[in-house]
């Protein structure tokens, strides 16, 4: 799998980047850098998608499979491993490209299916059912009846800037990238820009950080850069954990060089000879991309000492994240690098005064600096027309939970919300939308009269929402909103750092309420409704103090679930308070559980084995429930065998 | 530079790079806070201390923000005053109920919060985090139940005692204060010198008390207590009892103490003024014969403990006289006893010390003679001030009264114990006359006396030049310790005082008191040293006369058995 | 165990506190989990106290203080994963193993740990076991998986 550049495509790259303006440069070598992109081939070429996203999906078993056909066969191809296209729901997929013929994508390719698939496409015989479409490349022959990949309208409807690369090339090989003009941005910055003239560029292109805050780019950039010190640092914060999003584990593991190349480009503007990725450890597939990469843009020497002769010397080197969410926030993440507990500090002084070991350091999520590179090939201006006057470019979603498709997309920003669920295929058949849960663990949820809501920063912030990292779950009726939120309180009062009282304590009475809202009491009077309805009220009161008092965001955001639910889902609490009734079917402990009569046999397993001795009957005849005495707990559910215990 | 900001509508003049709290408090408005302690920068933890500023979103902590021009702030509108009722609400939410039974009832910052923010309902409830209290350290106990986790105990142990057995474990609401994986503090390197007992604004942390003990012993008719207390105590209780800091109780401590039913009333200078005699011996033959050179002071358990465990290589350095606490334990059972015909097993010791270690040393397995604790048991300041309240003694009418003799008797050298430089202060007037056979002209060193982290003195004696060293702040020693292992430093004693500003700060002392308060402490002992008649240890007859009767003299075989001793390298999970 | 550990400090010579999670995490790579003499090891060769060194392996998720099972059951609750069932699972695991997040059951076979999010929402709900994968699960797929690995 190990594809090493050899020293004649080395030169040829060197001698690329080092020509006067290496855009144009790439531009008029486009007929060798053809053959770094397999526009021409002489032998089958197989691509297998290996992602973090598809291994689950059994890629690595498909990948062997492949192997071991053309081992058997004999059929003499290339195996390349390339990324993830985003359409994780048709994990795992195989590409197959013959000589003269158009590049085509084949989905869900679980092992069984490699040889049937395999034993069509090379012998030009299509099993359209398994083909999800083709790539449009006039020089060669389309297939019949495969749509062009461009026709569907899953990706004509995006914008993928960020994407372009993602499942096309691979993302092992720095071939691959420089043959897509890469880093020829960083070249063409060594060359002809100083530091802030990087830093303007990027100004005028209104690029905004993607990590949630939305704090213009180049403001951070302009303010590490006016900092007077003998070092400065720059990170890149690829520590992705909100749960639910994968966006930058999918755009790392898939087209690595374009962050290192943004993180290069960023390091420059700054001024900055140290750069750091701060990556999880656990993101495995990650971590030996980013590293095989780095290695290789040190090889071509991109990075290093002197770069492309420019006098400029950068290391980036690659930090594992022992695992927090707090990590996310840039102080608790530079704190980490310095070997000690991920817990914020006060703002000021920010980080890009005083960070990292004391020394000015701008932290950038990694789609921000992904950015990059086409910011300053194309031009702050092109970039700035992209979305709306103040949120400009793109964003890339990550949409899960209850929709047909998971899947990555990427839409301009100002794209209204409802397309990202209309790209995901919609909620499946038979369910209704119930909500757009947006922006993570600190995020709001918005209902179907707001999804027409822009993506853009402020007109989010309008109706409650935030944008959050890009994390998008979707809700359907099955879900119930109070268990959704004590899902994220949870994970704040499992991921709080504990440093403040507001977020620490906070989080974990909030926790408390929603668990009181959801549990069956021993003992039903009216004094624990009383209870229930002021923890409510007590819901609101923390929440308020949490966001205006908390140390950092975590905590400051940690409210929003609870405030947007309250807000759009306040019928549902009150169903849970007063009625004591869940219309999900979520939490288990509101659960009334009835014997259908019908299907009951009375072979008395459930009667025995109830705690509460709450299900009579007689043998061999239909059992029934006594409410008042059921706990909810579902044994009978559980030991039935003939399904006739059901609840509402 | 000067800033114009405006508070609550009115302009004040603050001065820039300064934070908010500190301009506020300049111009004499209170913000409350909690987490922050004088002398280490703000780490913004609590929230307590946020204000109102216009233009921010958010609530801002007046503890680490800087004053900006123009800035406009409001410290107690209803948004903040909402906020630090919540926040307190909060903390209360997850604390015990006993306030009553607390360590720290009446004397409790927390307390004083609710107190401050009117907090009179719980209206947060919800599950307690369940702890487990650690008594095993001998001096300071642990209560995780009642911790805050305002971190000012991790902050003090690291950045000021350089010890760092405590630290923040786990995360979000199972954070704790603990120590090195999770053991208890006698495993701990915990080296009880009780600073953090001193900073806890609650119950959390405290001392292992010994009241108990010693009421046991009182009410006991088969037993005669004895009581010593030591040089900085007398000019310390005041101020538990409302008298003015710093003021000198000595006479009233010992009619008080007297009252409460206490045999024999000795003060513990007694034993400083024989440490003295028997470092000063030592130290002149370690000068001879230029070994076993610097010399470090014994007299700080803390620091003997820290020694142990953290460079042992210092050992053979350290004095092997025993601290004062011990040499008064060791006379009263070895000499007064058997002179006075009382069966040593029937005296039950105590000590009232400024200080938390000496519970500890108290107990340690050197400090026996024939398997009888030098000292049976030691007790603070503060549980002295407990005692006299529970006996219905009123400080302010009691008249004053002499110590018992023959330990009763003092010389002004051995009080100067009580603070940083003084051990140093009284071993070389002493030293003086051992090794030029005059007094001092003037007795009075003021190079010991101004009150520094770390300080190199230089002092004649006859035509030789010696060189002190003191350290105060067991953070401080780190660097030095290093240096003189490497054999690098050429001084000749080295006093050392676990906490800063010596005994007067010590962990046993008053809780809440200021650092001008301290300085009162100190200030009077050198008063003390003004007008007293015996300034050096050596002239106080009382001790002449005991070695005469019992050890015969400074550094001999004698006083080699019961007043001195030696220490071996302790391993605890550092 | 400690010549290993001390020859895996040599290669961290003269590095200071920034050093500390790759060494923790290298040695946790290397011996499973984090052994006090570990920490102490580490403590000596960084100058640091011993407090510090477990007050921030505590802190983050990675570090564990005793050894992972023989099977380390990884289970993921991602958003995506807790809207399509991963609660029963969890709940059903811990019935089957009898250990709770975090812990490793008394004969060594298992160890279970909670995941906030593996990043592959499209196999929700999903577990690892020793790193291998198995998405979409079903309750009654996990007893057979769990069943299977406890006959061995």
């Amino acid at each position: 799998m190990d594809s090493h550049i050899t020293p004649i495509d080395q030169e040829f790259f060197t001698k690329l980047l080092n020509a006067p303006d290496p855009i144009a440069a790439s531009f008029a070598e486009a007929a060798t850098l053809e053959k770094y992109r397999r526009v021409k081939i002489t032998k089958p070429v197989i691509y297998v998608g290996l992602t973090s996203s598809s291994e689950v999906a059994g890629a690595f078993d498909t990948y062997n499979e492949v192997q071991r056909y053309l081992t058997e066969t004999g059929v003499d191809a290339d195996v390349v491993t390339v990324g993830s296209l985003g359409l994780c729901s048709f994990e795992p997929m195989i590409d197959v490209q013959l000589p003269g013929k158009c590049r085509i994508v084949f989905q869900q390719v679980t092992p069984e299916k490699v040889s049937p698939i395999l034993d069509g496409a090379l012998n030009n015989f299509i099993p359209t059912e398994f083909a999800l479409g083709q790539y449009r490349q006039s020089i060669h022959q389309p297939w019949p009846g495969v749509p062009y990949m461009d026709e569907i309208s899953f990706f004509h409807s995006q914008r993928r800037l960020l994407l372009q690369n993602c499942g096309i090339i691979d993302p092992e090989n720095i071939s691959d990238y420089l043959s897509r003009g890469g880093y020829t941005a960083l070249a063409l910055v060594l060359r002809k820009h100083t530091h802030e003239a990087v830093c303007r560029i990027v100004e005028q292109s209104k690029l905004r950080g993607r990590g949630g805050g939305g704090f213009p780019t180049a403001k951070k950039w302009l303010m590490a850069l006016q900092a007077a010190a003998d070092q400065k640092y720059f990170i890149c914060n690829a520590d992705e954990s909100d749960p639910g999003a994968f966006m930058d584990r999918l755009l790392m593991e898939s087209d690595p060089h374009r962050v290192i190349e943004g993180l290069a480009i960023g390091a420059y503007a700054i001024g900055a000879s140290k750069a750091i990725i701060y990556t999880r450890n656990r993101y495995r597939l990650t971590v030996e991309r980013l590293e095989k990469a780095l290695k290789q843009a040190y090889q071509l020497g991109l990075l290093g000492h002197n770069i492309l002769d420019s006098g400029y010397n950068l290391d980036i080197v690659l930090r594992k994240g022992p695992g927090a969410y707090v990590c996310g926030e840039e102080t608790a993440l530079i704190r980490s690098l310095e070997g000690k507990r991920g817990m914020p500090e006060s703002k000021p002084p920010y980080p890009a005064e005083k960070g990292l070991f004391g020394k000015p350091t701008v932290v950038n999520n990694i789609e921000t600096l992904a950015n990059v590179p086409t910011i300053i090939q194309k031009g702050g201006e092109w970039f700035a027309a992209i979305g709306t006057p103040t949120s400009t470019g793109t964003k890339i979603f990550s949409v899960a939970g209850k929709i047909n498709s998971t899947c990555l997309v990427e839409v301009p920003m100002g794209t209204p919300l409802s397309k990202v669920v209309e790209l995901a295929g919609g909620v499946p058949e038979g369910r209704k939308l119930k909500a757009v849960q947006i922006g993570g663990a600190s995020g709001g949820c918005a209902v179907p009269e707001t999804l027409n809501v822009s993506i853009d920063f402020e007109a989010l912030v309008d109706v409650g929402l935030n944008m959050g990292s890009g994390g998008v779950t979707i809700l359907d009726d099955t879900v119930c909103m109070i268990d959704m939120v004590k899902y994220f309180m949870h994970f704040i009062q499992k991921e709080s750092c504990g440093k403040c009282i507001p977020c620490r304590d906070g989080s974990r009475r909030m926790l408390e309420i929603l668990e009181n809202i959801t549990r069956r009491p021993v003992n039903e009077n009216g004094h624990n409704t009383l209870e229930r309805f002021k923890g409510v009220i007590h819901l609101e009161s923390l929440a308020e103090v949490m966001r205006d008092t908390s140390l950092c965001g975590l905590g400051q955001t940690a409210p929003n679930p609870v405030l947007s639910t309250l807000k759009h889902f306040r019928e549902e609490y009150e169903e849970h308070i007063f009625d004591r009734k869940c219309r999900a079917g979520v939490c288990r402990d509101l659960r009334t559980f009835y014997v259908d009569v019908e299907k009951c046999t009375g072979c008395t397993a459930c009667a025995r084995k109830c705690p509460t001795n709450a299900i009579i009957g007689t043998p061999r005849s239909p059992y029934f429930i006594i409410e008042d005495k059921c706990i909810g707990c579902g044994v009978c559910q559980d030991v039935c065998k003939f399904s006739a215990v059901f609840f509402k | 530079m000067q800033l114009n900001i405006e508070v609550n509508g009115k302009e004040i003049q603050a001065r820039r790079d300064e934070t908010i709290l500190t301009a506020l408090l300049r111009n004499g408005i209170r913000v409350p806070t909690l987490c922050s302690i004088k002398g280490l920068s703000p780490n913004g933890a609590c929230r307590i201390c946020v204000v109102e500023v216009e233009g921010k979103a958010g609530l801002v902590p007046s503890c680490s923000h800087p004053v900006e021009e123009g800035m406009k702030i409001k410290t107690h509108s209803p948004r903040v005053v909402k906020a630090r009722r919540t926040i307190l609400e909060l903390l209360l939410s997850n604390h015990p109920d006993d306030c009553l039974y607390c360590e720290r009832n009446e004397n409790c910052e927390l307390q004083d919060l609710a107190v401050e923010l009117n907090i009179r309902e719980r209206r947060i409830s919800g599950k307690k985090s369940k702890h487990r209290l650690d008594l095993s350290s001998p001096g300071v106990v642990r209560d995780p139940a009642k911790c805050i986790l305002c971190g000012r105990c991790i902050r003090i142990c690291d950045e000021v005692q350089g010890v760092s057995t405590l630290e923040f474990v786990n995360r979000g609401s199972k954070t704790v204060v603990g120590t090195a994986m999770n053991r208890d503090l006698n495993f701990s390197s915990c080296i009880s010198c009780g600073q953090c007992v001193m900073v806890c604004p609650t119950g959390a942390l405290h001392e292992r008390s010994n009241l108990d003990d010693v009421l046991d012993a009182l009410n006991n008719p088969h037993q005669k207590v004895v009581v010593q207390y030591g040089p900085s105590v007398s000019v310390s209780l005041a101020e538990e009892f409302g008298i003015k800091a710093g003021k000198d109780i000595n006479g009233v401590i010992n009619a008080a103490l007297r009252k409460i039913g206490f045999s024999y009333i000795f003060d513990t200078t007694f034993g400083a003024d024989v440490a003295i005699l028997e470092s000063a011996m030592e130290l002149k033959k370690r000068i001879e014969t230029n070994q076993f050179l610097p010399m470090f002071s014994s007299c700080c358990p803390a620091w003997i403990k820290y020694a142990e465990q953290f460079k042992p290589e210092v050992l053979p350095l350290i004095s092997t006289c025993k601290s004062p606490q011990q040499i008064m334990g060791t006379i009263i059972k070895s000499f007064f006893a058997p002179a006075e015909g009382i069966n040593p097993n029937e005296i039950y010791s105590v000590a009232i010390m400024p200080c938390v270690a000496k519970k500890f040393e108290a107990q340690r397995e050197e400090m026996t003679q024939k398997a009888i604790s030098d000292v049976d048991a030691v007790i603070t300041t503060r549980e002295l001030a407990r005692l006299i309240r529970l006996y219905g003694i009123d400080i302010h009418s009691i008249e004053p009264q002499q110590p018992d003799s023959p330990l009763g008797m003092r010389s002004s050298a051995g009080k100067l114990f009580g603070t940083s430089g003084g051990a140093t202060e009284g071993i070389f007037r002493t030293l003086h006359y051992y090794m030029t056979g005059k007094e001092m002209q003037q007795p009075k060193i003021a190079d010991l006396r101004s009150n520094g982290a770390i300080k190199e003195i230089e002092l004649k004696i006859g035509n030789k030049k010696l060189t002190a060293i003191l350290v105060s702040g067991m953070g401080n020693i780190r660097p030095l310790l290093d240096s003189v292992a490497a054999g690098e430093v050429k001084a000749h004693f080295i006093e050392v005082m676990a906490c800063p500003g010596g005994c007067v700060n010590g962990g046993g002392q008053p809780f809440g008191s200021s650092e001008k308060d301290v300085k009162a402490r100190a200030k009077s002992i050198y008063e003390i040293d003004e007008v007293e008649t015996i300034k050096v240890a050596h002239k106080n007859p009382m001790v002449t006369d005991m070695y005469e009767r019992f050890l015969e003299a400074p550094g001999s075989d004698l006083s080699k058995k019961y007043l001195h001793t030696r220490y071996t390298k302790r391993d605890v999970l550092m | 165990m400690r010549s290993r550990i001390e020859s895996l400090l040599e290669n961290y010579a003269h590095t200071k506190r920034d050093s500390l999670i790759p060494i923790l995490q290298q040695i946790q790579d290397d011996l499973g989990y984090l052994s006090e003499e570990a920490v102490v090891l580490v403590g000596k060769h960084l100058d640091m106290p011993t407090s510090q060194i477990y007050g921030l392996a505590t802190f983050y998720n990675q570090f564990r203080f005793e050894p992972k099972g023989k099977y380390h059951v990884q289970v993921c609750h991602g958003t995506a994963c807790h809207v399509l069932g991963a609660q029963p699972i969890l709940a059903l695991l811990e019935k089957m193993l009898k250990i709770k997040d975090g812990q490793t059951s008394r004969d060594g076979q298992f160890s279970l740990q909670v995941m906030s999010c593996i990043g592959a929402c499209a196999q929700a709900p999903a577990i690892s076991i020793n790193g291998k994968f198995y998405g979409k699960l079903t309750q009654e797929r996990l007893k057979d998986i769990i069943d299977e690995l406890k006959q061995h």
